[in-house]
């Protein structure tokens, strides 16, 4: 059962990996609004077109 | 590549919304991963009918060596994790995470070699594996080759998943990119652990780890493949395609964060749960059966979070097969999800384990969940990213309504196959022997249901050609520029991510990308080499002078095995429990498999159990019995194997075999590899000239048969003979 040595390191390691990563973005503010970033997927990307692409200030990367 | 892409131009601080960038989505790659998950899932889908018919009527193998179940059902299951599901995640992935997080992807060359790579590595696995190369593990069976070819695939795509991470435009990470990056580390480690195999020869290699060790990988592997292939990437795609098809914010995005996180913390303990009764420790097994049944609340955190989504849209459900889709999607993935904690609590595993109930409780998932999902985000996203209206609605409702039906028709009968089974293999009477003694008696009872399955599965295919042809006609009337469209968000600014230059995070970014695939192939080749001698430096199971590995042809024999796919019907496991050992003799111990590589404890039992099939029958049973079983065994559904009475023995691979065993650590002495061709010649010689003896035809002693009825004459036998206690 040696295996265990190699599997329970990186059980731990996922595991407690992403608890210290969870208390990381929450300490960051990933969780501070829990209601905008629902409704903010809803919202489509408005498309430039033709017409209203002379955005002002707006620049063009990838 | 288009010229948005060229990049960098001045930027222009305006006080109210910061620096407007304009760019655009990469959808031609999810178009191609959506054609890619069309095409395998019609491969995935038609493989299974087929093997489900093979198991009804036994003449479907035709006695050809590459149209067997046992090589056929490798490729299926492939192809429905890997080809059909992972194609399917691919392409919800680069669609949503681009729009996510308001970027394109970091990398339009990395996306191509992701696409181009991961189809080769289909196409090779549906090449190699009826040709019988494999590692003989389930759901891990493509050979060294190939596997490392997925480890350098699967890093080019976690440095493209991660950079376009690092330069997105929305500063908060929507939980669906959270159960994606859980994917992305979580696949690759698991994949790595469990393939790390020493090479025999191109297509041959034995994997560093035997018996339970290896037995305990596997299920790591195997149990956290579909909970990091076939949950939380689907979940991910659930909590963005979900709330975009029904028009409403995810009912709770509080809860969505809990059960994600809790979710991922205790999947990866669960693998045991594949293992109850068998000869790992118990505490392994318990621990395993506890962390299963608390996985019961986070699961169903996520069912109830994506039903409630639907709050205030029911009526819409009534008529759009999108909303359809996701609501039998959910509620099979709640019944799959409940069942399978119930189905690791070891009393109800005693009964369920071997039978096709398990076969049930995966499609249920995988049909039910991972399949509607996908056809749902297909019939979502094919009418956008082709500019135009789908074909027919009401074709996508035949489609769900076939697909649902078939669902049902294949799990209600697998269940009652399965339940049937496990209770007749159970039943004894009052003076304590067995009811159904005959194990053939138990599996002709439930053929019939056999057909029923394969009927059920026909109709999801049906349906699934109905999608097919539904896409085509969508697919045939877009318009013929499908540029990608040009949108704008403001650039992440100050306390935003800019904050992150000076974390290692930034650093990251500024690596090359070449560089970062090299480094982690290299970690992944590097744990191949070097981690070997670590496992070897230490017993994993008590030392036993008495034990004799397998002789060279004995070996050669077990690969046979192993190549025609038996362990898919045969397990090689007693369980202590009192009918079995009625049925099979003594249970299983850890010592009896110590030399096996890959282990092969099997996981279903259509044939009955072989750990103690060593000298039950005379050799000329096996002779005839694997030319044609049901001359031995009347009303047997056994496919024959006519090719190995063909083919030659390969005797000078042998040497090369033991050496590397020897190099594994098996004690196996000089002399014994020097002469182990010559060897292996004179034991096949034995065998041979005792089968004529018999009454069998001579000139056997170079053919495959004789190989794989010294392996099988030599189950069990170590414990027969006294030297287990």
């Amino acid at each position: 059962m040696s295996i265990i040595y190699v599997l329970l390191p990186i059980a731990l390691f996922l595991g407690f990996g992403f608890l210290a990563l969870f208390i990381r973005m929450s300490a960051d503010g990933q969780y501070e609004d829990l209601e905008t970033p629902a409704y903010r997927i809803l919202i489509d990307d408005e498309k430039i077109t033709s017409e209203n692409q002379l955005e002002k200030g707006s620049i063009h990367v990838s | 590549m288009s010229a948005e892409q060229s990049g960098s131009s001045t930027a222009v601080e305006t006080p109210a919304s910061g620096v407007m960038e304009r760019f655009s989505y990469d959808d031609r790659i999810v178009r191609q991963f959506i054609l890619a998950t069309l095409v395998w899932g019609f491969v995935a889908l038609l493989l299974g009918v087929f093997i489900a018919s093979q198991l009804a009527d036994w003449r479907l193998n035709f006695g050809i060596s590459w149209l067997t179940f046992g090589r056929m059902r490798p490729l299926h299951t492939n192809a429905a994790v890997f080809a059909f599901a992972g194609n399917g995640i691919f392409a919800g992935i680069y669609y949503s995470m681009q729009r996510l997080l308001k970027t394109r992807m970091y990398s339009d060359l990395l996306s191509k070699i992701h696409f181009w790579g991961w189809q080769a590595i289909i196409v090779s696995a549906a090449i190699t594996l009826p040709l019988g190369f494999t590692i003989g593990k389930e759901y891990a069976e493509l050979e060294w080759p190939i596997s490392i070819a997925i480890t350098v695939i699967w890093v080019v795509f976690a440095v493209n998943f991660f950079q376009t991470i690092f330069k997105r435009r929305e500063r908060h990470i929507y939980v669906a990119i959270w159960f994606y990056i859980a994917t992305v580390i979580t696949v690759a480690l698991l994949h790595i652990i469990n393939t790390i195999q020493v090479p025999v020869s191109l297509w041959k290699s034995y994997p560093i780890y035997a018996g339970v060790q290896d037995a305990l990988v596997q299920w790591w592997y195997g149990h956290n493949a579909v909970a990091f292939v076939l949950t939380t990437p689907f979940l991910g795609l659930m909590y963005y395609f979900l709330p975009k098809a029904a028009e409403k914010p995810v009912y709770s995005y509080r809860l969505s964060i809990i059960h994600f996180w809790s979710l991922v913390f205790i999947y990866i303990w669960a693998g045991p749960h594949h293992l109850l009764y068998t000869a790992l420790p118990d505490w392994a097994q318990t621990l395993g059966m506890v962390f299963s049944i608390m996985l019961w609340a986070p699961s169903w955190g996520g069912m109830i979070n994506g039903l409630l989504t639907l709050r205030g849209a029911w009526h819409r459900v009534r008529t759009e097969p999108i909303l359809k889709f996701f609501v039998a999607g959910l509620t099979f993935y709640g019944m799959a999800t409940f069942e399978g904690p119930l189905l690791s609590i070891k009393s109800v595993s005693g009964i369920a384990h071997y039978t096709d109930w398990i076969i049930a409780h995966v499609h249920g998932g995988t049909l039910g969940w991972n399949g509607f999902i996908i056809f749902a985000m297909v019939y979502w996203m094919v009418p956008r990213l082709w500019k135009t209206e789908l074909y027919s609605v009401r074709l996508a409702n035949v489609h769900f309504w076939t697909g649902f039906l078939g669902t049902l028709v294949y799990i209600i009968s697998m269940w009652v196959a399965g339940i049937t089974q496990g209770l007749m293999w159970r039943a004894v009477d009052g003076t304590g022997r067995l009811v159904y003694p005959d194990f053939l008696e138990t599996v002709l009872k439930i053929v019939p249901l056999y057909y029923v399955r394969a009927i059920g599965g026909g109709l999801y295919l049906v349906g699934f050609v109905i999608m097919l042809y539904n896409i085509y006609k969508t697919v045939r009337s877009a318009p013929a520029d499908l540029k990608d469209d040009v949108v704008s968000a403001p650039r992440l600014t100050r306390n935003t991510i800019e904050n992150l230059g000076k974390t290692p995070h930034r650093m990251l970014e500024g690596l090359p990308v070449v560089f970062s695939v090299l480094t982690l192939v290299a970690v992944g080749v590097g744990t191949m080499i070097e981690i070997v001698p670590t496992f070897l430096a230490a017993d994993y199971v008590e030392a036993n002078p008495l034990l004799k590995p397998y002789t060279g042809l004995q070996l050669h024999g077990r690969d046979l095995y192993v190549r025609e796919g038996c362990y898919l019907c045969h397990s090689q496991m007693i369980r202590p429990i009192p009918s079995e050992t009625l049925r099979y003799g003594e249970y299983s111990r850890a010592q009896e498999s110590m030399y096996d590589r890959p282990f092969q404890w099997g996981s279903k039992r259509t044939g009955p159990d072989l750990a103690r099939v060593g000298g039950k029958y005379p050799d000329l049973w096996h002779y005839r019995h694997m030319m044609d079983p049901r001359e031995v065994s009347p009303g047997s559904i056994m496919p024959a194997y006519p090719w190995m009475y063909r083919d030659k023995t390969d005797f000078a691979i042998i040497q090369k075999k033991l050496k590397v065993m020897k190099s594994l650590g098996v004690p196996y002495t000089e002399v014994e590899v020097r002469f182990a061709e010559q060897q292996a010649r004179e034991e096949a010689k034995l065998i041979a000239d005792q089968l004529v003896a018999q009454g069998a035809p001579k000139g056997t002693e170079e053919k495959e048969i004789i190989a794989l009825i010294a392996y099988l004459q030599r189950m069990g036998q170590d414990f027969k003979k006294g030297l287990i206690q």
